[in-house]
């Protein structure tokens, strides 16, 4: 169940805009960060609060790339695999991750932590190879900075940004 | 031409934080808005800006004055102005550097440009990996609001305008204008061909699409006047400056501005020359939608005529510089593989026909290519034209530029059975799939 304040808080969304569906996206954000990922549930809430069909609701969210229709971990690790960052990856960072976390592209650790995904260039050509976790920039990237900011993600509670 | 170009769009950049409010006044900024609005009439503006030669910056180049001449004066109310933050072009991280540099000019070129079209509303549309610089203008949006440069009867001109932050989910076909119109409406992010913007373009209305960069030339342009924008300029048909990034195998990557038409290895010297033991091979001139630029071009001008007329594009101005060690056949299928993926799925040749060159790319690079597979990526290639919207012939591009430059290279993979250089050109990610057992689940990122 969708606790009652968020569910205010989208109507008050809804109702302030001149055009419901202009606030789809927002809308998929506040259910996503809610539910950890685009949930099921979530698509139905979605449908009810937007007078959309789930239908319509999976058309939209089944197409970005920041919307996560299964469940991914706490952290949302995106490694950017653009032709710059791409350039870099003598030894790829993407790979490199993956060997340590033990996951292949679009896996979750087994304690919940940490999903690994490809993602298109993040527009951070300039620091390549770069990555974001949780909409966070990291970069330019060697193994041994990958194996400190995971340590760090690992030991410290930390709320990092997740692209809203 | 003196030696050090006059700075226009970033000279309030600093090395640490945007540029405040204060500081942009400080320097003339919003002196245009309160010397134009309901000082100059809308035409004036559209005019001044078509005198000014400035053409869009967001890779197609369409001139800004004609663009906005689209929407007549007798158009339907209320008009949209579409500020484009989208910027995925592979390679393009202009826009960023922009808008963290100096934010108010880049919301006084926005304010101005809806005034020449009269649009009573602004949708920022940014992509989520920029959300830093969503939250950045929406701040800067607040302070200017408070300074009465935004909401009803700006600066008691009778003009009223307000502008919003869109915040997109992802995917580079949202920086097509139509699409992102599309996106907007809370529909699937599909082009649309079958309507003109100026008619009807967000919500049925007339509606304007413009690269950030575009519109935060046009306070100079107010301020100084048309002929002081086109003399900026190294070419007789070029106008402004540019935001040229530069990436790859350079010393000091980074976004230059500099006089449009600077030449090409006048932009690799400021970012310092190529890295250490590196040697140059290729350029994509202006984002992953061009096609690479071998040696013999080095001393091109950066500016759409000039590029034009030996065969090249100035897309968005992103330079991304190859080595001789990185091989190209691994290059072009990373960024096909992007488009692939990148494709909306909309038309067949589109949806089709990348993957395919994806195929025939990947059997090259690891070593199974075939004599026969050259004519036929061209011919592909060139299919790419038939799609629906400019994305595909955009994928197209690098695969011809490899083909029209590099072909020695492919065929090098040929002989050798496998790629001359030493990576695999891509990573195995599929292949990696059975790893040590782990209790995970495996969601798709579609
Ligand atoms: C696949 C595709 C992606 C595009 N992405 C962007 C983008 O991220 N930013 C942008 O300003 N223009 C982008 N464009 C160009 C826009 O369609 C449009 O021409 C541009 O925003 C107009 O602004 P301008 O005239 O100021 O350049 C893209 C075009 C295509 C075909
Ligand atoms: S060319 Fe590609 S991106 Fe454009 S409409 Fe066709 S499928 Fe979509």
């Amino acid at each position: 169940m969708l606790p009652q304040e968020i569910r205010e808080n989208i109507q008050r969304l809804i109702e302030a805009a001149e055009r419901p569906r202009e606030q789809v996206i927002n809308v998929f954000y506040i259910l996503q960060k809610h539910y950890g990922y685009f949930s099921d549930e979530a698509v139905r809430e979605a449908a009810a609060l937007l007078k959309m069909t789930p239908l319509e609701v999976e058309e939209m969210a089944t197409f970005y790339d920041f919307l996560y229709r299964e469940p991914v971990g706490k952290f949302v690790i995106q490694v950017c695999d653009g032709v710059v960052c791409w350039m870099f990856h003598e030894n790829s960072i993407f790979d490199y991750l993956c060997q340590k976390l033990q996951v292949c592209a679009g896996q979750t650790t087994a304690d919940g932590l940490f999903t690994v995904l490809p993602t298109a260039c993040i527009g951070f050509c300039d620091r390549a190879p770069a990555m974001l976790i949780n909409g966070v920039f990291y970069g330019p990237l060697t193994p041994a900075k990958v194996d400190e900011i995971i340590a760090q993600l690992r030991s410290e509670h930390c709320d990092l940004v997740i692209c809203k | 031409m003196n030696n050090q170009p006059e700075l226009v769009l970033l000279k309030n950049r600093r090395p640490d934080r945007p540029a405040t409010i204060e500081e942009y006044r400080a320097g003339g900024g919003y002196a245009a808005l309160a010397a134009t609005l309901g000082k100059r009439s809308p035409q004036e503006v559209c005019q001044l800006v078509l005198d000014s030669g400035l053409r869009g910056r967001g890779g197609a180049g369409f001139p800004a004055g004609r663009k906005w001449a689209g929407v007549k004066e007798d158009a339907e109310f209320p008009r949209y102005l579409i500020p484009n933050t989208d910027e995925m072009e592979p390679g393009t991280f202009k826009d960023r550097v922009l808008v963290n540099a100096d934010p108010h000019l880049v919301i006084e070129g926005i304010i101005l440009s809806a005034y020449a079209v009269s649009a009573g509303k602004g949708i920022f549309f940014i992509r989520p990996s920029y959300e830093m610089d969503a939250e950045l203008i929406e701040r800067e949006l607040e302070v200017a609001r408070d300074a009465g440069f935004l909401g009803g009867n700006i600066l008691g001109s009778g003009f009223s305008f307000d502008l919003e932050v869109h915040r997109s989910a992802g995917r580079y076909i949202c920086g097509e204008a139509s699409a992102q119109v599309n996106a907007i409406m809370g529909k699937r992010a599909h082009p649309n061909k079958e309507v003109h913007m100026a008619h009807q373009g967000l919500w049925g209305k007339p509606t304007i699409v413009n690269n950030v960069e575009t519109l935060s030339c046009v306070p100079g342009i107010l301020r100084q006047g048309p002929e002081w924008f086109k003399g900026l300029a190294r070419t007789e048909s070029g106008a402004g400056t540019k935001l040229y990034c530069v990436s790859g195998r350079v010393c000091k990557p980074d976004v230059f501005e500099m006089p449009i038409g600077t030449r090409l290895s006048e932009i690799l010297d400021l970012a310092g020359g190529m890295c250490p033991g590196a040697e140059f091979k290729a350029v994509l001139p202006g984002g992953a939608s061009t096609e690479f630029m071998p040696k013999k071009f080095y001393d091109v001008e950066m500016d759409f005529e000039p590029l034009k007329a030996v065969g090249h594009r100035l897309g968005t101005g992103a330079i991304i510089v190859f080595d001789k060690n990185t091989c190209l056949v691994g290059a072009t299928l990373n960024l096909i593989e992007y488009f692939a993926r990148e494709s909306c799925g909309f038309c067949t040749p589109c949806r089709e026909g990348l993957p395919y060159i994806r195929d025939l790319l990947w059997r090259i690079e690891i070593g199974e290519g075939k004599e026969e597979y050259i004519p036929l990526l061209r011919e592909m290639a060139r299919h790419m034209d038939r799609s629906y919207c400019a994305f595909a012939p955009g994928a197209a591009a690098p695969v011809l530029g490899l083909l029209n430059y590099f072909e020695e290279e492919i065929r090098e993979h040929l002989s050798q059975k496998k790629c001359p250089y030493k990576g695999l050109g891509i990573e195995f990610r599929d292949s990696l799939i059975p790893m040590e057992k782990t209790e995970s689940t495996a969601p798709e990122n579609s």
